[in-house]
């Protein structure tokens, strides 16, 4: 696949997604009512669903989405792991705890929890980085170990937390550990995030070309080994800070769109980086508009939905690959 | 013209003394070979060369200017290191795979420019792999793989070459060939080689370094230094020079 073309392409297909995910609703629109809400201000009631709770909900889908696979595709390189997904490393483990507590404890303003949410994923990802660097000695498997073995310490606080909440918590705790995008208001920190972090990568993009052929390849080749494997450490855990922030732990996309992308034909990070944005966008922008329309007006937690679309589509193109 | 002086030049692998106070120069034009049994140090040696290994004491001169006081960068515009292994567990092309050997050559937000892409190409012809640059790095036969390295070697243009086991997987064809162009038109750079085969490296090296298994070193013209004598001291192995065509060849008896 060329890639320049495929990438434009991905661009237009995400603006159309955005655009028909504005008509999908337990309320019908038609066009007219969807165009004058977007380009003029109005308080009818048709114009608020639009303004107040369709758009920013895409758009808080996008950026989440486009988030995860970004940092997916990062810490895939960092722990030179094409299966590696961002939670691996139990950033979004230490959010969820940090979230969980502060439930416990009664907080309830939306406000207060992501804040909790951001300081949890810090420490996460800061306990892993001192434990897994602690000699100087930096190894991609030494790292995911430690990772994996945090995960799964925060991953019982989580259990602990939950097996002593009163009842009436748990439904909205249940919510937030599946991935939920409901109580997202905002997107306007996760898209700058998004963007600051995409130029970042894209700055990082050439050496990550040069890594995945090895260390000591890439040292060879004048890369500073340590110096890139922290930048690319920090990075991927903010990306994935600010996507746990803003819809929990949404989980398979952050590890399905960049393989996806790879299987493709896509292998330059320069082009990979941003096609996995915005496929990683597109993934979860169809995930939340089926899982808030398909039992409507119920509403379905995004999370199983990326798992539904992402495990058959992963496995069929597993499968088309291996026939190759 | 020297490019690289080591100046008694101790290093130490866990518990094996690879080198003591080593002396060395290596001049523009010439072709070393390393030779030594298994785990002797060959590599360490060579990696320490090239700055990815701590030396114990003593140090590196890589075109006259002290080792560790360059950037990796600098280093990589100087002196390439042929790996003995491949590390592939990502998917990606084979002119992707020879282009990152530019890498040094170009800053963080420049392009591979027409005549990067011109050099891959040139390389992989090179290596006699001119129609493989769209195929799959992890289609490749083992062969193919090292043939693909060599050519990532070469688009690095460096002065100073460090291979090591260049032959790896290379059927007896490749090994010539592979040879024949690393040490052909050479007047300008020097080449290093930790080879196995001390044919090859009476063939194409003039110059070599032996690695005993106890630390002691020994070094000089491959006239010299290569004979049954010494060699079977430092295999711990009987070998036997014979002639044939008025040239000298190396069997294991």
């Amino acid at each position: 696949m060329r890639p320049f073309p495929f990438l434009v392409f991905l661009a237009v297909f995400s603006l159309v997604l955005i655009i028909a995910s504005l008509f999908m609703g337990s309320v019908p629109l038609s066009f007219q009512t969807v165009w004058s809400s977007l380009v003029e201000s109005s308080t009818q009631q048709s114009s608020l669903i639009i303004t107040e709770l369709r758009l920013p909900r895409a758009l808080a889908a996008f950026a989440t989405g486009a988030l995860l696979a970004q940092a997916g595709a990062l810490m895939q390189v960092l722990v030179r792991n094409p299966l590696a997904d961002p939670y691996i490393l139990g950033v979004s483990g230490g959010a969820a705890t940090a979230v969980l507590i502060g439930m416990l404890l009664g907080f309830s303003s939306s406000f207060g929890l992501t804040g909790l949410a951001f300081i949890g994923a810090l420490v996460a990802m800061f306990l892993v980085f001192i434990i897994a660097h602690q000699k100087g000695t930096w190894t991609p498997t030494r790292l995911l170990l430690t990772g994996v073995v945090v995960a799964a310490g925060w991953g019982a606080a989580i259990s602990l937390i939950l097996s002593i909440s009163p009842a009436n918590n748990l439904h909205g705790m249940l919510f937030w550990l599946m991935g939920d995008l409901s109580y997202s208001s905002s997107s306007a920190f996760a898209f700058s995030a998004l963007l600051i972090g995409l130029i970042l990568s894209l700055l990082l993009s050439s050496q990550l070309n040069v890594l995945i052929r090895g260390d000591k390849l890439a040292s060879t080749l004048g890369i500073n080994l340590k110096q890139l494997h922290i930048k690319i450490y920090i990075l991927a855990s903010l990306l994935t800070a600010a996507a746990v922030v803003q819809a929990g732990s949404i989980g398979f996309v952050g590890f399905i769109v960049p393989h996806l992308i790879r299987l493709s034909g896509i292998t330059d990070h320069r082009f990979l980086l941003p096609a996995a944005t915005l496929g990683g966008g597109i993934l979860v922008l169809v995930a939340d508009t089926a899982a808030r329309t398909m039992i409507a007006p119920q509403q379905l937690p995004v999370g199983i939905i990326t798992a539904l679309i992402g495990i058959p589509l992963f496995l069929y193109l597993l499968q088309r690959d291996a026939k190759q | 013209m020297s490019l690289i002086k080591c100046h008694s030049l101790s290093v130490k692998i866990a518990e094996t003394q690879v080198c003591s106070n080593l002396d060395l120069t290596i001049n523009t034009g010439e072709n070393w070979a390393i030779l030594g049994m298994n785990g002797c140090g060959k590599t360490t040696l060579l990696h320490t060369l090239a700055g990815l290994n701590p030396m114990q004491s003593g140090s590196i001169e890589l075109n006259n200017t002290e080792l560790n006081t360059i950037s990796r960068r600098e280093i990589a515009q100087q002196l390439s290191l042929l790996l003995q292994h491949q590390e592939d567990h990502f998917p990606g092309t084979v002119l992707e795979a020879v282009l990152i050997g530019r890498h040094p050559h170009l800053k963080s937000w420049q392009w591979e420019s027409e005549h990067d892409h011109e050099l891959a190409q040139k390389a992989l012809t090179q290596v006699g792999l001119n129609h493989f640059a769209q195929r799959s790095i992890l289609t490749l036969s083992g062969g193919e793989r090292q043939r693909v390295a060599i050519a990532t070697l070469l688009v690095q243009q460096t002065k100073v070459r460090l291979l090591d086991e260049p032959v790896n997987h290379l059927d007896i064809h490749h090994q010539h060939e592979v040879m024949k162009l690393l040490t052909s038109n050479n007047k300008d750079t020097a080449n290093i080689f930790v080879l196995h085969d001390v044919n090859l490296a009476s063939r194409y090296c003039d110059h070599a370094l032996l690695i005993y298994e106890d630390g002691r070193t020994a070094h000089a013209t491959c006239a010299e230094i290569l004979n049954e004598e010494s060699l079977s001291d430092l295999y711990q192995h009987p070998i036997k020079e014979i002639e044939h065509d008025g040239k000298c060849w190396f069997i294991a008896g």
